[in-house]
């Protein structure tokens, strides 16, 4: 077996709870279908079959209810963690080290990509990489946000990624959070690649394929939590340290405590001495103008493949929810129409819209850009524009939405007219109210 | 069908039995021609023989020539023509024997070589238009129906020199099919001189069609694949190591399934992962006879071995082999070139590109302390001399690099050329990285001795003269280089009338070489044959 994959989907979405204090993310519909189909979808079709998801019981019990996952053929092996959000991706990863045969390919449930994936893949073959992972550009969110006052930018945290001429190997890669005195990077780095490009704009997509000496590695060292905040900075930066570079560790002696740890990081193979001297005996290397031999005798290399066409997104904010629920369902060629809803001949329907099962859409409506879920009913004389309707939501008549956000089970009373809002779950909207740029919750009132 | 005599029946059956079998159809156009062809013949014949006897067949003509003009009509389909026409054949064959016994003795020499001559132009005859349908028809004539139309001996042309024939495509589509490995597309356009050899492109991987986590194919097999086509296990000696460690590893995680034989099975499954590789990148000479080598250690284990001894003792033979004839050849041959004063002091050596037998016998004759100085040449788009250049400053050597257009230029300097080689040919040449014969030629020119170091498990009994029959068409695009910020070959696939050649190999004829020097010794280039035949008898 080559490898293994596995879904992170027990994210909270910190950082759109409006969306998700009542669906855990990993359900979140987007374009009807749960968040967290997508990246089963991409692992499916390219022929994986058996993925290990790491979630909550919450969405253990979710999935087992929706149609969509039902219909996934891969063998899918849940681990249930507690909710408590003290479990970071690198504690889940080692909490499942028994289940860990091979290498592993980690993806975010938040994930929606159509990338060819054997692009990270190769390169993580060919390299004998310890690390491959994927990064894409990022794209402006052009869709206005609920619940933000205007056009302002959230000040999220920029990641300055480091790569080398080839735009293939990864040198550097630091929050901007962990920058505080400025980026400094290593003369030794610098020796070794003189030539490096440092990004700003590029997106994280969460999909690294790790060996399995990095799990066993983890086991040793309890102290990292997180996969992208602590474990990727650390083997970027491992590659260049000094201990893992000199010609004595190949036997890996454990004569200090710091080579102990890093010991089975530097295990690759058996057979170590037969490919060394093919590599000895290859006339290729990966850089010109020192007098290093391949990778400078590094035994430690990750490798980024960075997309620039193509859909790559990661569902963590509201605006990414938004966006995202434009351009998915134009990944697949399914209808967008589901054949068993209602649809009365009076409706005007854009060809962009999406209609979910067992919908009732009365006369009248016009639906223009918008997603509208399964169970819902719509009724006469609505219009509804660039919007998000989930499930079982009603819509009386009259009224009037536009680029909101409606969550399942609301009430949208009789001339309504919304404007950039977003509506929670099981929320009731008086009817003839009026709001724009708000967002109703739980709360008494509406705010 | 009329048949006028015994000697044309037999003949005209068996060409017509020998169509048939081909499974050509025989146009209206050829029977008549045919039909034309016995008349003329029938009339000569008709002049010089009896009267009795040419009644006799006269009376059989008309009613024979009448079926056949009527069957053309009433046959639908051509197929029944061909089965129709042997059945007329017999028909008529008796009958017009009956009457030939009595017509043997009135022919004369001379009337027998004029039937022999006629019949030897009809056969040219409808073998051209034969040739001619074949040209039409794509049907499955196999390449070889011509010579054997020439020679019974059967010439079989190995599959990776004939991509531009239809048939012998489609029969490796089917054979990877069954194996289940993808077909890797050829790209851009091919050089018309060079359109029978495969071009694929690096950014084409073969890995595009196959299923992430590989369940065909090993791992080990697939990563190998990859090395090979990104050029990262490059190099003669360098792709049989790695080829027998991915091996290794494939023997290690095989199990014998129920009712199935080691010797047999092991055989079989190695086989689609050698498919595989060759789509990656084709075969090289000293793979080839690696591969041999281990298929046969895998159908000598007996069947009484158990698996884990078989295993292990196959994974000792692997070992062995790279220790013998890889390592210890290597070492044989420095010690080989530096005692017998080859490399001497105050000598000036050429070494063209990376090989890594070369570099070694170089630094080995440096830690020996003779004192010489090398010149690297180089040459695009691969431009391996730099990682030659590397590996001997490294160690210390004095050298001078140049590119290949310089090479009469340094010449008067040099004492010496050391060459190394992909693979030594049976009628000995030898076959190398593209540059290498006109190294040997130049050289030859200024009288600078050559010598060509190999190991012996690189010889093989593969014969040619010519780097145009069999070679390696690299990715075209690797010509493409910018400078200044300006590509000036950026889509050369739009211009009709370009088109960009990434030759890998060439041969040197044995003229231009002085010396092969090999772990058996120092032999002339001519005693390639021997040593293979040595070779087969210890084997």
């Amino acid at each position: 077996m080559e490898l293994q994959a596995v879904l992170m989907a027990a994210g909270g979405g910190s950082r759109m709870t409006d969306l998700t204090y009542n669906t855990p993310k990993a359900m979140l519909p987007v374009g009807n279908k749960p968040l967290m189909w997508y990246p089963l979808n991409l692992l499916e079709k390219v022929g994986f079959e058996e993925v290990i998801v790491i979630t909550t019981k919450e969405v253990q019990k979710a999935m087992s209810t929706d149609l969509k996952i039902k219909d996934v053929k891969m063998k899918l092996d849940v681990v249930s963690i507690q909710e408590d959000g003290d479990m970071g991706t690198a504690d889940a990863l080692r909490h499942i080290q028994p289940k860990i045969k091979t290498d592993i390919l980690v993806l975010s449930c938040d994930l929606i990509t159509d990338v060819a994936l054997h692009e990270v893949v190769d390169l993580f073959r060919a390299h004998n990489a310890t690390m491959a992972m994927l990064m894409s550009k990022a794209h402006e969110f052009t869709e206005t946000v609920p619940g933000q006052k205007g056009k302002k930018k959230t000040a999220e945290q920029r990641d300055f990624v480091g790569v080398d001429k080839s735009g293939k190997r990864l040198l550097f890669m630091a929050n901007e959070a962990d920058l505080e005195d400025g980026l400094s990077i290593r003369k030794s780095i610098m020796r070794k690649h003189p030539r490096m490009l440092i990004k700003t704009g590029l997106v994280d997509a969460h999909l690294y394929c790790l060996k399995k000496a990095v799990v066993d590695f983890l086991t040793e060292n309890k102290s990292i939590s997180s996969i992208r905040g602590e474990l990727v900075p650390y083997l970027v930066r491992k590659q260049f340290s000094k201990t893992v570079n000199s010609q004595k560790l190949k036997d890996d002696t454990d004569d200090q405590t710091q080579e102990k740890n890093d010991g089975p990081l530097l295990i690759s193979s058996r057979d170590e001495p037969l490919l060394q001297l093919a590599q000895e005996r290859s006339c290729w290397n990966d850089h010109r103008g020192d007098m290093s031999e391949a990778y400078h005798g590094g035994k430690l290399r990750c490798y980024v493949h960075i997309m620039d066409q193509g859909l790559c997104c990661r569902v963590n904010t509201l605006a990414a929810y938004i966006e995202v629920n434009r351009l998915a369902p134009k990944l697949f060629e399914e209808p967008s129409v589901h054949p068993s809803a209602d649809i009365s001949e009076r409706c005007q329907m854009g060809s962009d819209s999406i209609i979910g099962a067992v919908c009732h859409i009365a006369d009248k409506t016009s639906i223009k850009r918008s997603t509208i879920g399964n169970f819902t009913t719509v009724k006469e004389k609505v219009k509804v524009t660039n919007s998000i309707i989930m499930h079982g939501v009603t819509i009386e008549e009259g009224c009037n939405i536009q680029g909101s956000v409606i969550c399942s089970n609301a009430v949208i009373g009789r001339g309504a007219d919304l404007k950039y809002c977003l509506v929670g779950n099981g929320q009731h909207i008086e009817p003839e109210g009026k709001r724009e740029g708000e967002l109703s919750y739980q709360t008494e009132q509406p705010n | 069908m009329a048949d006028s005599g015994v000697i044309d029946g037999p003949g005209r059956k068996d060409e017509i039995e020998r169509a048939k079998s081909e499974g050509k159809d025989l146009t209206k156009e050829e029977k008549q021609r045919l039909r034309k062809e016995k008349k003329q013949q029938k009339k000569i014949k008709e002049k010089k023989d009896d009267k009795a006897s040419q009644e006799n067949e006269k009376e059989k003509k008309p009613v024979t020539s009448a079926a056949p003009a009527s069957q053309p009509p009433t046959q639908p389909t051509v197929q029944k023509a061909p089965s129709a026409v042997p059945a007329t054949a017999p028909v008529s064959v008796p009958a017009s024997e009956a009457s030939v016994p009595a017509d043997k003795p009135t022919k004369t020499k001379a009337e027998l070589k004029a039937e022999r001559r006629a019949r030897q132009e009809a056969e040219r005859a409808s073998k051209q238009t034969k040739k001619g349908e074949t040209g039409q028809q794509a049907a499955t004539s196999k390449p070889k129906a011509p010579p054997s139309d020439l020679q019974p001996v059967v010439k079989r042309l190995p599959e990776h020199i004939q991509v531009d024939n239809p048939d012998v495509l489609k029969k490796l589509a089917k054979k990877l099919e069954r194996q289940q490995i993808p077909l890797r597309s050829d790209y851009g356009y091919k050089v018309s001189l060079f359109s029978h050899l495969h071009q694929y492109s690096r950014k084409a991987p073969l890995t595009q069609q196959l299923s992430i986590p590989s369940t065909v194919i090993h791992p080990a097999i697939v990563r190998l694949g990859l090395q090979y086509s990104h050029g990262i296990v490059a190099g003669s000696n360098a792709r049989s190591v790695a080829l027998l460690h991915a091996f290794k590893q494939v023997i290690r995680d095989y199990t014998t399934p129920q009712n199935e034989e080691l010797s047999r099975d092991l055989v079989n499954k190695l086989k689609p992962y050698i498919s595989f590789l060759n789509q990656c990148r084709p075969l090289s000479a000293s793979m080839g006879n690696a591969i041999k080598y281990i298929k046969k250690e895998i159908s000598n284990i007996p069947s009484n071995c158990k698996e884990d001894e078989a295993k292990n003792k196959l994974l000792n033979c692997i070992e062995s082999y790279i220790n013998e004839k890889i390592i210890l050849a290597g070492v044989a041959i420095a010690k080989c070139a530096i005692e017998k004063q080859k490399i001497s002091d105050g000598d000036v050596i050429l070494v063209y590109g990376c090989s890594s037998l070369v570099n070694h016998i170089l630094c080995k004759a440096f830690e020996k302390n003779r004192k010489f100085r090398v010149i690297v040449v180089d040459s695009r788009p691969r431009l391996e001399g730099k990682e030659a250049l590397r590996r001997l400053v490294q160690k210390g050597i004095s050298c001078t690099y140049v590119l290949i257009s310089a090479v009469s230029y340094i010449l008067p300097e040099v004492s010496k050329v050391f060459l190394g080689a992909h693979a030594l040919l049976a009628n000995g040449y030898v076959m190398s990285r593209v540059g290498t014969s006109q190294i040997a030629l130049v050289a030859k020119a200024f009288n600078v001795p050559v010598l060509v170091c190999c190991e012996t498990y690189k010889f093989c009994d593969r014969v040619q003269t010519d780097s145009f029959v069999s070679n390696e068409l690299d990715d075209p695009d690797d010509l493409i280089v910018t400078r200044k910020g300006t590509t000036p070959l950026e889509g050369w696939e739009n211009e009709s009338s370009l088109g960009l050649l990434n030759l890998v190999y060439d041969v040197t004829p044995p003229d231009f070489v002085d010396l092969v020097i090999t772990e058996l010794g120092m032999i002339p280039c001519t005693s390639v044959p021997v040593v293979l035949r040595v070779k087969n008898v210890d084997q």
